[in-house]
């Protein structure tokens, strides 16, 4: 342990040295680990009245976990229909939006990564990136209009006659999706992209010439080197729909929650912040869990990630 | 195998907006030929070579394989395997199934193909390898392995686009006798592109050299070193003396060339000289360095020359001379070590003589640059 410390010392010098270990250490001490476990301490606690906080009634308890898994003790139904059916309605949502996002992506990323620069290349690239100059509510609200029931789409679906009567994309969640899928989409693109940008061509003409049609090129040669890529992208981008909180606020129908908004009632309407801790902890730890259960059914190690 | 087919370039121009790749190449490749390109980098002989594979297609002219015309047919669709210079297996496939690619491709069925890879393995001394990653190979291992996962789709022609520029001096030598080996037991047309003309005069059957998109010579290796077409082939293969002048009298095969530095010196009339050079003709003239010998009689002869030993060089099997002729004329000598004195004598005259025939006489032309 000491040599690893006294290399990094030589490696980098003692000013440098100092500077990385104590901001990468705020970061990720004062700034995830402390706030998570804060989180974790809280999801633990009863619901109480600030008077009572730190008293005798502030004992450890899991009745939040059996709250999203049961419902409220008396209630008519065994299990908690309605949080459980948000809960996994916004992990399939979440998925649906990455799978989206994969399939948009990868054409694209491919594009840019093959085509040797260029200024058409650049351009594209400029235009992908200054959308996120806006800030995200008025990139939702924008979607809003756009998919209105007066908005662009509907009013150019109804004047070619492919419609004969506006289409309620909000109540549909297909604004939501397109909103989700478009937020975040340079997060696809970028992990695929710089990945394929190193692929040799020459391995894809070399499957050319040995007969490959394009998709055999895709499966066999592009997919597999592009893999860490496409499963960073796919993590970022699963992990931040299913957290989301603006866009589904925004874009969502009327009928349909996302969790992450059943999580922020509880923390500010209810002000119920351990059963919001522990709403957000399950959450957390189901997302983890897919997220691993996925790269190991694709073979990805963990470590090819951050490649 | 499969027998290897005829390859014909006829009137092939390849044009990159204004820049002209390949310029009316005309080519016969026989079947069975190991056929070489040779040429300095940007001469045009990967473009070459690319329009055969059909990665590209040619801007005018017809390229035929095996009698067929090859226009409109992609790369997936000739009967060509092409080898990259950079190899280009793929990293994340285990050797027998890049060996077994186009088999894949073709939906051959997972036994079969392994059984083929074995068989290839083999071939190339690889057994026990197939399971290994190409990154867990040597440089040689892999580039046998691209061998054998060109030829494994059974080819007509193979195609290699410098394939040993990557390895070093001694693997390079060894895999030129095994190239030339297995083209020679799998009977098929090789044609193989090389800024190396060792290697194109020990491998191949015939050598096309090019410059600047223009083919100056097709010929057997022995013919273009021996019988160059024109002054670029002469300078670009092998090492050559050269020296200007004009054509003083022509005897025969032989020319007498009055040189700008050197004096009169006597040349065989390269077979491209022959009817072109005329009396007076501005001309160039080529002695190999091993053609020259020190002369025992140093009186004046057309053959001779006196010049000043400036430097030496021992190589090992030979000693190169440098010398300087009048008005600084460079001249290289190259002596065969037969456990001679070393000459160490710098800034002392010596006589070197050639036999004439040995020398070369061509219309003046462009040299390959240094």
């Amino acid at each position: 342990m000491g040599g690893i410390f006294r290399d990094f010392f030589d490696r980098n010098g003692a000013g440098l040295g100092i500077f990385l270990l104590v901001v990468v250490g705020f970061w990720v001490v004062i700034l995830i680990i402390l706030p998570q476990l804060s989180m974790l301490d809280f999801s633990f606690r009863h619901h109480l009245p600030p008077p009572e906080m730190g008293g005798p009634k502030d004992t450890y308890t899991i009745e939040h976990y059996k709250y999203l898994v049961l419902g409220a003790p008396g209630a008519d139904t065994s299990y908690n229909v309605v949080d459980l059916g948000v809960f996994g309605r916004t992990l399939i949502a979440a998925l649906f939006v990455t799978i989206l996002d994969l399939v948009l992506c990868y054409p694209l990323a491919y594009y840019l990564g093959q085509s040797k620069g260029g200024g058409f290349v650049r351009v594209l690239v400029l235009l992908l990136i200054i959308p996120y100059w806006i800030n995200e509510i008025l990139r939702a609200f924008a979607f809003r209009i756009i998919f209105g029931e007066s908005g662009v789409i509907n009013e150019v679906l109804l004047t070619m006659g492919l419609i004969g009567s506006p289409i309620d994309f909000i109540r549909a969640n297909i604004a939501l999706y397109a909103g989700l899928g478009y937020a975040y989409i340079l997060l696809m693109i970028f992990p695929i992209y710089n990945v394929i940008e190193s692929l040799d061509r020459n391995q894809i003409e070399a499957a050319r010439d040995m007969g490959a049609p394009w998709w055999r090129i895709h499966w066999r040669i592009v997919i597999p080197y592009a893999k860490p890529g496409i499963s960073s992208g796919c993590t970022m981008v699963f992990m931040l729909s299913a957290g989301a909180l603006a866009a589904p606020q925004i874009l969502g129908g009327p009928s349909s929650l996302w969790f992450t908004q059943i999580i922020y009632q509880w923390f500010n309407q209810g002000g119920n912040w351990p059963r919001g801790a522990a709403f957000a902890i399950v959450l957390l730890l189901t997302c983890i869990v897919i997220v691993l259960s996925m790269m190991r059914l694709f073979k990805v190690k963990i470590g090819d990630i951050g490649k | 195998m499969s027998k290897g087919v005829d390859v014909n370039l006829e009137n092939v121009w390849i044009r990159f907006g204004e820049f002209v790749a390949v310029r009316e190449a005309n080519v016969n490749i026989k079947g069975g030929e190991f056929f070489s390109f040779l040429g300095p980098s940007g001469c045009g002989k990967t473009t070459i070579l690319r329009a055969v594979s059909g990665f590209l297609e040619p801007s005018d002219g017809t390229i035929k394989i095996g009698g067929k015309d090859m226009a409109g047919i992609g790369p997936n669709k000739r009967p060509t395997a092409l080898i990259f210079q950079n190899l280009a297996l793929f990293p994340l496939m285990k050797v027998w199934e890049n060996i077994t690619f186009s088999l894949e491709v073709q939906g051959v069925g997972k036994a079969d193909r392994r059984k083929r890879a074995d068989e290839l393995l083999e071939m190339i001394a690889l057994s026990d390898q197939g399971e290994k990653l190409p990154s867990e190979l040597s440089g040689g291992q892999k580039q046998r392995v691209a061998i054998a996962r060109a030829l494994c789709a059974e080819p007509d022609v193979l195609l290699l686009d410098e394939p040993l520029s990557a390895l070093d001096l001694k693997l390079r030598q060894h895999m030129r006798t095994e190239l030339r080996e297995i083209q020679q037991r799998v009977g098929i047309t090789f044609i193989y592109i090389t800024h190396d003309q060792g290697e194109a005069l020990t491998m191949s059957d015939k050598v096309a050299v090019m410059r600047a998109g223009i083919i100056d010579q097709i010929a057997d290796g022995k013919s273009v070193y021996d019988d160059p077409a024109t002054p670029f082939v002469a300078s670009f293969v092998g090492e050559n003396n050269v020296f200007r002048g004009k054509v003083k009298s022509i005897d025969g095969d032989m020319a007498l060339i009055d040189t700008n530095r050197s004096g009169t010196l006597l040349a065989r009339m390269a077979s491209a000289a022959k009817g072109t050079l005329k009396v007076g003709d501005n001309a160039m003239m080529f002695i190999r360095p091993e053609a020259c010998k020190i002369a025992t009689d140093t009186s004046p002869a057309h053959n001779r020359l006196t010049a000043k030993v400036k430097n030496e060089e021992f190589e090992g099997q030979i000693y190169n001379v440098f010398l300087e002729g009048s008005e600084g004329k460079e001249i290289k000598m190259s002596l065969v070590n037969i456990g001679q004195q070393r000459l160490s004598a710098r800034g002392s005259d010596l006589t070197l003589e050639y036999a004439p025939e040995q020398a070369v006489a061509l219309p003046a032309g462009d040299l390959a640059s240094e």
